[in-house]
């Protein structure tokens, strides 16, 4: 009997097809977002009104996750930007192939900022990387202000958390400093937004986090394919 | 409840490193499972043991190593191991410290023997 090293990730695989995605987006300057929350945290309606709001010249797309139905997609279909749904038949999160699949027949020269709706859960997602420049967790002020530490994996990979539903705050026992405290307590780098996609409070500040991140994706484009650059 | 999705994982790993290595039989696998990796190791141990029981790699075992959160002081540069999500460095109370452990989901090693 004797015994091999491996020393390598589990999800080695996964990881792999990540980081080809991760290298297309930067190729064709895609800032590609990642929305994770438990069920019902508000992620659709936070899609909707952020889709919305942008010109029809906009180059956005969007891919949702669910178990099960197309209804996200129809609904985020509305707003006139190309909405693919995937659908986990039971998978409870997706992984890198899904989304690469789904990618299939896009022209990703044609897309400036891609945003992925993952499936409504907590915990599964955070294991797995979809090449995506950042995680963003979506945590409803309906829900308990100390999930960040019933929920530590997923608060500690995201860089930013969105409390979602302020409009609601009168009539919950919701703490938005604690949930703070508790957010930072896990991760302390992690960014935080407070909104409500229902009476728009918040939505400004939500707005400039994306322009300054999707400047910062087409910055990171132009820097590659300029040819004096690409030389150094 | 994705530890049957990273259990299946594993065993696909198994396979791989036995098929390179013609002759051999996997007895057992070990991993390393932080505390931060949202990977819950009785439920992956259970998912486990249920997807091999009847399969090529029956009697395979899975050895979980439990790896908890450990955090650097940027100040003093003491190495910690976190308890009650506290993350104060214990040596000079700096409250902001970095992570250096404890989001591992690793495969460590392969026991194997000749068939």
């Amino acid at each position: 009997m004797s015994k091999i090293p491996l020393e390598r990730k589990v999800l080695n695989e996964n990881d792999r097809i990540a980081a080809e995605l991760r290298a297309r987006f930067a190729e064709h300057g895609i800032l590609c977002l990642n929305f994770v929350s438990s069920p019902g945290a508000g992620k659709t309606l936070l899609l909707e009104r952020t889709l919305e709001q942008f010109p029809k010249s906009e180059r956005v797309a969007v891919l949702t996750g669910d178990v099960q139905t197309d209804n996200d997609a129809r609904r985020l279909a509305r707003a006139g930007f190309p909405v693919k749904q995937i659908t986990t038949a039971g998978a409870c999160h997706l992984d890198a192939r899904m989304v690469e699949r789904a990618l299939g027949d896009w022209r990703l020269e044609e897309i400036d900022l891609l945003l992925i709706e993952n499936v409504g859960n907590l915990v599964c997602p955070a294991s797995y990387d979809l090449g995506e420049a950042a995680k963003i967790v979506v945590l409803s002020v309906a829900e308990g202000d100390d999930k960040p530490l019933k929920y530590p994996a997923m608060f500690f990979r995201a860089g930013l958390l969105i409390l979602s539903k302020i409009d609601l705050l009168p009539y919950v026992p919701f703490s938005l400093a604690a949930a703070r405290e508790n957010a930072l307590r896990i991760h302390p780098e992690i960014e935080i937004l407070e909104l409500s996609s229902t009476t728009g409070a918040g939505f400004e500040a939500w707005q400039t986090w994306l322009a300054v991140r999707r400047r910062a994706a087409a910055a990171g484009f132009q820097r590659a394919t300029r040819p004096t650059q690409a030389q150094v | 409840m994705h530890e049957l999705s990273i259990a299946n994982s594993i065993l696909d790993a198994v396979r791989a490193e036995a098929a390179r290595r013609p002759g051999v039989r996997p007895l057992k696998v070990g991993v390393r499972v932080g505390e931060l990796s949202g990977i819950q190791p009785d439920a992956l141990s259970f998912s486990f043991e249920a997807l091999v029981r009847g399969s090529d790699l029956e009697p395979l075992a899975l050895e979980i190593e439990a790896c908890p959160r450990r955090q650097r002081c940027p100040e003093c540069g003491q190495e910690f191991q976190v308890h009650d999500f506290d993350i104060t460095c214990p040596g000079c109370g700096e409250a902001s410290t970095h992570c250096v452990s404890g989001d591992e989901l690793d495969l460590i090693y392969m026991e194997i023997e000749e068939a």
